[in-house]
């Protein structure tokens, strides 16, 4: 059995976890990352459109700050986020982008005086100030008040994984690339590392580490029709699930992206939209407007999926051979700008559907994209349930997205988040408890423990096959665990994932070659993927209301009196079939905005008790506080600085805020 | 509306494909690099990502490939198509005859079948041209960020999309005869660093990283590396550019 010690295991090498590394390995911890593919290929790459920060440089920004952004994010999350965190986030924002610059991040920058743009569907002058030539621009994305999606073209997760990985490389931290998590190494109460397996050879080792962070991204292959790469399989959150003491939390909020090309499901920028884009029906017609007169096409996701799907299902879909779809019109941006600004979009165009979309439609229909649910951390990104072990990124649930993301705010999450719990590692690791008293007999259990469940799969000659079992678990998703969900069509969803999970312990292989048997890492993965599809749907199944992308036809309305809280999934038993779920109610009394209308979606929730009395709380401090800066009212209302490191609490330099 | 969905009607039958797919497993003592062919139905927008997991969950769980994003932004996947590297992830059977040669990409360590490994040689060479920002001053994240024209980000931008899958190696003359050779990617890289302010090292420092025949005097313009680059990232103008500037700084010294 090979060991390796470090202070710092990072698994996964995406945005967060590269953000994680520096930040520990900055403060003087050895940190060692691992990734299933090398850091550059990883998902974060695949985010076009950009990156929300408040900077409020361009003309459309003017007037944005903190406080916008944060209440555009709680309304997103339709009151699912923490508003600490959000606090803590939005805060950030600005100074990653920053530091994102100075590492070479080549963002579009903010070219003085006037220019035309689209904004629905008119064509308008804006001017940009003198001022703010040069500095940082901004687009407009979905669910937000002003143009704050920081981007590069729409290549902005590739410009900025490939600046953040290439400051691991300064700061010479290891990789260890094709090394994919397997179990977490622990006794219950804290965690020492992992054991793990080189997806080259298929051999296992053990990482022995003081702090261990899970940084491996959402999980959005368990359903069929996904933007997600092929990697996002949820694994590492499923190996906190199986230690049985740390709790996956709202799992069953799950984001469909409006506008993934039909069939493949590949992403098309919300920036399509953001820039001016339209969704258009069979007809031809514009049919947002009609359901969503405030915010058309730039509602929140949820809000735009759910009215796409509801569309379709009144006939109003385009079809071709593979089925039903809508259009995404770009044509009206001109050629000019998709060049400049929407290249990787026309790239997808040309290449998977054969089409220049300055000149046609792209057929478009909501994919599943984002999993808000993750391993449940506290604000400092610790997990619940075993101490030195931290997650970040879309693999955790540090509760800042709620139950429908903001589209920008999860590559920003991946940086802001590396940022925070990185240092609340470092943090750990120097602290007495961050010391570990690790005992060798439980490292080479937990080991032997993995290389016989391998062995004995690789032996298996069950008669069940993994793929089969992937591609059934993966439609029993899409079409039941979908956009539009009921209590029968979870019901039916939930017990045949049970009969599935039964018949993936009988998965038999057809192949036995040495190394890294590909079949052997689909049939012990699927296992994995089972329990993570039975979280969302039995959460989903439970979960009696409508909020943000967790939609029920039979209970329609969002309900704060009975669902103003998180869902807790733990798997305590290995053979028990559903998770055990608990809730972790959210707090009225302390919110800075109390829960109410979004703006945009539905208008009917179920209050809960405390929120008119919360909000007459707030009304008072704002009046007793009329004359004061709006940093003074915030402090008043829910203090978060002292959450923040140090280092980050400062204020945000902006234009006007300094003119 | 669509084109490619009306290309075909249905009362064509679909295409018997025979993929044949070039074997080898270095962890097995008794493999022995052969081609081996699979015969699967075409369908409509089959990509060779779907053509090749059909192949891996239908008739041969042990076929050996890497795919990532599967939407030609990652460079996992570039192989050899017919003898020519490209993304595989991208490439449509209906733009390819009956019988399609896949091949690993050649000049890479070898993992197994058509996954090779990159991302070491991508590492190293980061390592070796120090592919990332130097500048010593403390990074200020609550002041305003330093103003750049827009131009020239987008100049760097232009550059900044390359993404490191090797087809420009794999097409590169002088890499089949020096396995040192920083190739077309480890050049546009030092170009896309030269070209910004934010990096402080001088032409002096770059000589240093590429001034020799590792380095950009290693090329002989065959640009096959332009030819291949799923990018079409300007490599030919970047490359000559370089080797101007960088033999000005050698007669100079």
């Amino acid at each position: 059995m090979e060991v390796i010690h470090t202070d710092v295991l990072v698994i996964g090498g995406g945005l967060a976890g590269l953000r994680a590394a520096l930040a520990a390995r900055k403060r003087g911890q050895k940190v060692l990352i691992l990734s299933l593919v090398p850091p550059k290929r990883s998902h974060s790459a695949a985010a076009q459109g950009g990156m929300q920060a408040s900077l409020g440089n361009t003309a459309k920004g003017a007037g944005d700050n903190e406080d916008v952004h944060f209440e555009d994010t709680v309304r997103g999350s339709d009151w699912g986020a923490d508003q600490e965190v959000a606090r803590m986030f939005v805060h950030t924002a600005p100074k990653a982008v920053r530091e994102l610059a100075a590492w070479g991040v080549p963002w579009n920058r903010v070219e003085a005086g006037p220019h035309e743009v689209i904004i629905d569907s008119q064509r308008v002058t804006l001017d940009e100030p003198q001022a703010a030539h040069g500095l940082i621009a901004a687009r407009d994305f979905g669910g937000t008040k002003k143009w704050r999606t920081c981007y590069v073209s729409d290549g902005t997760g590739h410009a900025m994984l490939y600046a953040v990985s290439d400051q691991t490389v300064a700061e010479n931290i290891p990789v260890h690339e094709r090394m994919e998590a397997v179990s977490l190494i622990h006794d219950g109460v804290r965690c020492y590392g992992a054991i793990v397996r080189n997806l080259a050879n298929g051999k296992l080792l053990a990482y022995v580490a003081r702090a261990t962070c899970i940084a491996t991204g959402g999980f959005g292959r368990i359903y069929r029709a996904t933007t997600n790469a092929v990697i996002n399989e949820g694994i590492g959150a499923a190996i906190a699930l199986e230690t049985g003491v740390v709790p996956l939390a709202n799992m069953e909020a799950v984001q469909f992206h409006p506008t993934a090309i039909f069939p493949a499901g590949i992403l098309v920028t919300e920036g399509c939209r953001g820039d001016g884009g339209l969704l258009r029906d069979v007809d031809g017609h514009r049919f947002m407007p009609d359901y969503e007169p405030e915010k058309k096409e730039l509602a929140s996701r949820d809000v735009v999926s759910r009215r796409m799907e509801a569309h379709i299902r009144s006939g109003k879909g385009a079809s071709n051979r593979f089925g039903e779809h809508l259009w995404l019109d770009i044509t009206l941006l001109g050629e000019a700008h998709i060049n400049g600004k929407l290249r990787e979009v026309k790239e997808i165009c040309q290449h998977f559907l054969g089409i220049d979309p300055a000149r046609h439609w792209i057929p478009v229909r909501p994919a599943q994209h984002y999993s808000m649910g993750g391993i449940r951390t506290d604000a400092h990104g610790a997990a619940y349930g075993l101490r030195g072990l931290f997650a970040c990124g879309e693999a955790a649930c540090w509760d800042l997205h709620g139950f429908n993301r903001l589209g920008g705010n999860s590559v920003a999450e991946t940086v802001v988040a590396g940022m925070i719990v990185g240092e609340a590692i470092a943090d750990f690791c120097a602290t007495p408890e961050g010391d570990m008293h690790v005992s060798t007999a439980l490292v080479r259990d937990c080991w032997e423990h993995e290389s016989a469940r391998f062995a004995d799969l690789a032996a298996s000659r069950g008669t069940e096959s993994a793929s089969a079992l992937l591609q059934r678990m993966q439609t029993i998703m899409s079409e039941n665990v979908g956009i539009v969900r009921n209590g029968e069509a979870l019901g039916a969803a939930v017990e045949e994932l049970k009969t599935l999970l039964l018949r993936s312990w009988q998965i038999g292989l057809r192949s036995s070659s040495p190394g890294a048997n590909p079949e052997l890492t689909t049939a012990w993965r699927v296992q994995k993927m089972l329990k993570l599809a039975l979280c969302v749907a039995h959460g989903a199944l439970q979960r009696t209301e409508s909020r943000g992308a967790h939609f029920r036809d039979d209970y329609p309305r969002r309900d704060d009196a009975q669902w103003l809280k998180r869902t807790l999934a733990y798997w305590r038993d290995p053979e028990q079939r559903v998770p055990t779920l608990e809730y972790e109610a959210l707090d009225v009394r302390r919110m800075e905005l109390p829960p109410g209308w979004r703006g945009y979606g539905a208008r009917d929730a179920i209050e809960h008790p405390e929120t008119a009395r919360r909000q007459t709380e707030i009304e008072q401090i704002r009046a007793r506080l009329a004359d004061a800066d709006r940093n003074a009212v915030q402090q008043a209302l829910m203090p978060f600085r002292h959450l923040l490191p140090p280092h980050l609490r400062g204020p945000n330099a902006r234009l006007e805020e300094t003119a | 509306m669509i084109s490619i969905l009306h290309r075909k009607t249905g009362t064509l039958p679909p295409r018997r494909l025979c993929i044949q797919v070039l074997r080898h497993n270095p962890a097995d003592p008794a493999s022995v690099p052969h081609l081996q062919p699979y015969e699967i139905e075409e369908a409509e927008g089959m990509t060779l990502f779907i053509a090749l997991n059909e192949i891996r969950a239908a008739q041969d769980p042990s076929v050996q490939f890497d795919f990532v994003c599967r939407a030609g932004i990652c460079g996992s996947c570039a192989m050899l198509i017919d003898g020519r590297p490209g993304l595989a992830c991208r490439t449509l059977t209906r733009d390819l005859g009956t019988t399609i040669t896949l091949a690993p990409l050649p000049f890479f360590e070898l993992i197994g079948d058509l996954s090779v490994n990159t991302g070491k040689w991508m590492r190293g060479t980061a390592e070796r041209l120090q592919t990332w920002i130097h500048d010593a001053t403390p990074v200020a994240i609550d002041t305003l960020e330093t103003p750049m024209d827009p131009d020239l980000a987008e100049a760097i931008y232009e550059l900044d999309r390359c993404i490191e899958c090797g087809c420009c190696i794999a097409g590169c003359g002088t890499a089949q005869m020096r396995e040192d050779f920083v190739g077309a990617i480890g050049l546009n890289k030092i170009a896309r660093f030269r070209l910004d302010p934010r990096d402080q090292r001088s032409d002096d420092d770059f000589y240093e990283l590429i001034g020799d025949d590792d380095g950009v005097f290693g090329c002989m313009s065959l640009l096959g590396c332009h030819d291949v680059c799923p990018k079409q990232l300007p490599l030919q103008t970047q490359i000559a550019y370089l080797r101007r500037k960088m033999a000005v700084i050698g007669f100079s010294s």
